[in-house]
């Protein structure tokens, strides 16, 4: 295939990818923008392999096959509940093979040193090192996010000063690479220490900033697959690895502003450890308590209902139940609405994977601006395993550490039933005012078993 | 084309798909997140695209040899398992008119 017919089809890998980004904005053709795109990558694998120069051999056939069925099996069997380990592992990947690109690119052009063009070099190290961070940080995010390690931050003494070190280090060996010294063990040198760069720069992250620190790792793997199309000088390269880098950048933006906190904050705060020593505000009062009967009361003779589902309720597994209550009440002609906060969940838009799963029709998700102004008119809110989302410390408290975060308004619904396993605070460790308010009433126990019990008692009524 | 023209068409065109991307991505809702994530993570699969063109040179020696081989299989990997995964997360999304009609829960 001749290099201008070769051009002219990665375009239509691009067009495709586009597109295929474009048919997401509305739930009902993103499903075509799947296909859209893989068929969009289904062109561009042609157009390599058809290559001029091309040698397939077997490493070609058995590493693609060997990958394929990793990454489907993988695919399929994975729980949507451990959907963000899934996306950073993928993504981990993607990163390693950028830097592997670059290795080998490297390892090729330079049989003697000062045959590299500046930009080229350029963009071997950026590759090189974006990839191994992108590949070691995702691998750990992966791990805590699956519990293999502590979802709590890991510190210990002078740890921003030892990974300040090691980048400057690694930031070294690229200067030199670029600045001429083209050696490969320099190379691999870069590599192995961005490797090391990327583990102790998500180690102290803990599990609550997860959101952020994965859509940060998918913006990173972006610019290196970026990175690599310079190296290699391909368009469609270039063009994929920005459009998710750009897409990576945004989500990371929306997730902070979601929590009221700078990329800076989320990344060297090390949040759990430096809140714990702050002192969380106390929290005088008495809670009342309810069980399954009251609440089902309760819900029965309302006229709107808004669910506020945490990432308690996915662990409990409850999402099922949950539309099984909304589906008893809405037979009864109450109004049943969801409010989603932005991190809710683990990755963002968790939670409304977690909903859809469980047949919950994708008009009744609203989020927190959509639905703020409705708490008012609300008769009941059931807030399920959510803490410091609705939090009205968050509103009230300058002195609380999570002050200034947006938060749901469930404290101007009439009545808020909150459903808990027990008294035992949020991953923040803030004590929560929303729990001692008068409307406020508490039902303790298994998220799942509550909320059975509650479509149990409705139904009788 | 000369080196640097062509360096200079390639930053053109990185500068304007940041800017598309920007645009294209704004518009996709907070409901669709996590599909879109996965969405981008299939995308940057194109890097498999680098580690073809690698691990297929004519005469490679043993390093570019296995760091190619190495390179398609986590590139197949990212492909695959992001399609995948997004699709089976778009198949769940359903409007009130799609629902399957009263099912008793799990």
């Amino acid at each position: 295939m001749s290099q201008n017919v070769s051009n002219l089809l990665y375009l239509v890998t691009i067009i495709c990818f586009i597109l295929s980004l474009r048919f997401l904005s509305s739930p009902t053709t993103a499903r075509h923008g799947t296909w859209v795109g893989a068929a969009g990558m289904a062109v561009a694998i042609g157009v390599t392999l058809a290559h001029q120069h091309l040698h397939i051999g077997w490493r070609i056939p058995v590493g693609a096959a060997i990958g394929s069925v990793f990454g489907a099996v993988g695919a399929r069997k994975v729980k949507m509940t451990a959907m963000p380990q899934m996306v950073a592992l993928f993504n981990g990947v993607g990163g390693g093979a950028a830097a592997l690109v670059s290795l080998a690119e490297f390892h090729n052009l330079v049989p003697a040193p000062g045959r590299l063009h500046g930009d080229v070099a350029v963009a071997i190290v950026v590759s090189g090192l974006i990839g191994s961070v992108s590949f070691a940080g995702s691998m750990v995010a992966f791990a805590k996010l699956q519990g293999l390690i502590s979802g709590r931050p890991i510190t210990y003494p002078a740890q921003q000063l030892v990974n300040l070190t090691i980048f400057a280090a690694v930031l070294a060996a690229g200067v030199a690479i670029v600045a001429g010294a083209e050696r490969q063990w320099l190379l691999v040198a870069l590599l192995v220490g961005a490797l090391v760069f990327g583990v102790f720069f998500v180690l102290p992250i803990g599990g609550a900033d997860m959101p952020v620190v994965i859509s940060l790792l998918n913006a990173f793997t972006g610019l290196a697959a970026a990175a690599t199309g310079f190296e290699l000088g391909s368009n469609v390269l270039i063009v994929s690895g920005a459009l998710v880098g750009a897409s990576g950048t945004l989500l990371t933006m929306l997730m902070g502003r979601a929590m009221n906190r700078s990329l800076g904050n989320v990344l060297f705060g090390a949040f759990g450890k430096v809140q714990a020593g702050a002192g969380a505000i106390a929290v005088e009062g008495t809670v009342r308590t309810v069980t399954a009967q009251d609440v089902g009361i309760m819900l029965a003779y309302a006229q709107k209902v808004i669910v506020v589902p945490g990432y308690g309720m996915a662990v409990a597994q409850a999402q099922h139940a949950v539309a099984e209550l909304a589906d008893t009440l809405e037979k009864k002609g109450i109004d049943v609405e969801y409010a989603i906060h932005p991190v809710a969940g683990r990755m963002p838009g968790h939670m409304n994977v977690l909903l859809a799963e469980a047949n919950i029709p994708y008009e009744s998700l609203h989020e927190m601006d959509e639905i703020n102004p409705q708490f008012a008119q609300t008769d009941v809110a059931l807030v399920i395993g959510a803490n410091d989302v609705v939090n009205p410390a968050a509103r009230n408290e300058p002195g609380s550490p999570i002050y200034g975060m947006p938060i749901l308004n469930v404290d101007q619904a009439k009545q808020v039933v909150v459903l808990k396993r027990s008294m035992a605070t949020g991953f923040a460790g803030i004590d929560n005012p929303l729990f001692v308010e008068p409307q406020t009433s508490l039902l303790f126990g298994d998220a799942k078993e509550s909320v059975l019990k509650l479509v149990s008692s409705v139904k009788t009524l | 084309m000369s080196h640097f023209a062509q360096l200079v068409v390639e930053l053109t065109i990185l500068a304007l798909s940041i800017f598309l991307g920007i645009e294209v991505i704004s518009k996709v809702p907070t409901l669709l997140h996590t599909p879109l994530m996965s969405g981008t993570n299939a995308i940057h699969g194109i890097v498999i695209v680098g580690a073809i063109l690698v691990a297929g040179i004519v005469h490679p020696d043993t390093l570019t040899g296995w760091v190619g081989f190495v390179a398609v299989i986590l590139g197949a990997a990212n492909v695959v398992g992001g399609f995948v995964v997004t699709d089976r997360m778009l198949e769940m999304f359903k409007g009130r008119r799609q629902r399957p009609p009263d099912e008793g829960g799990p």
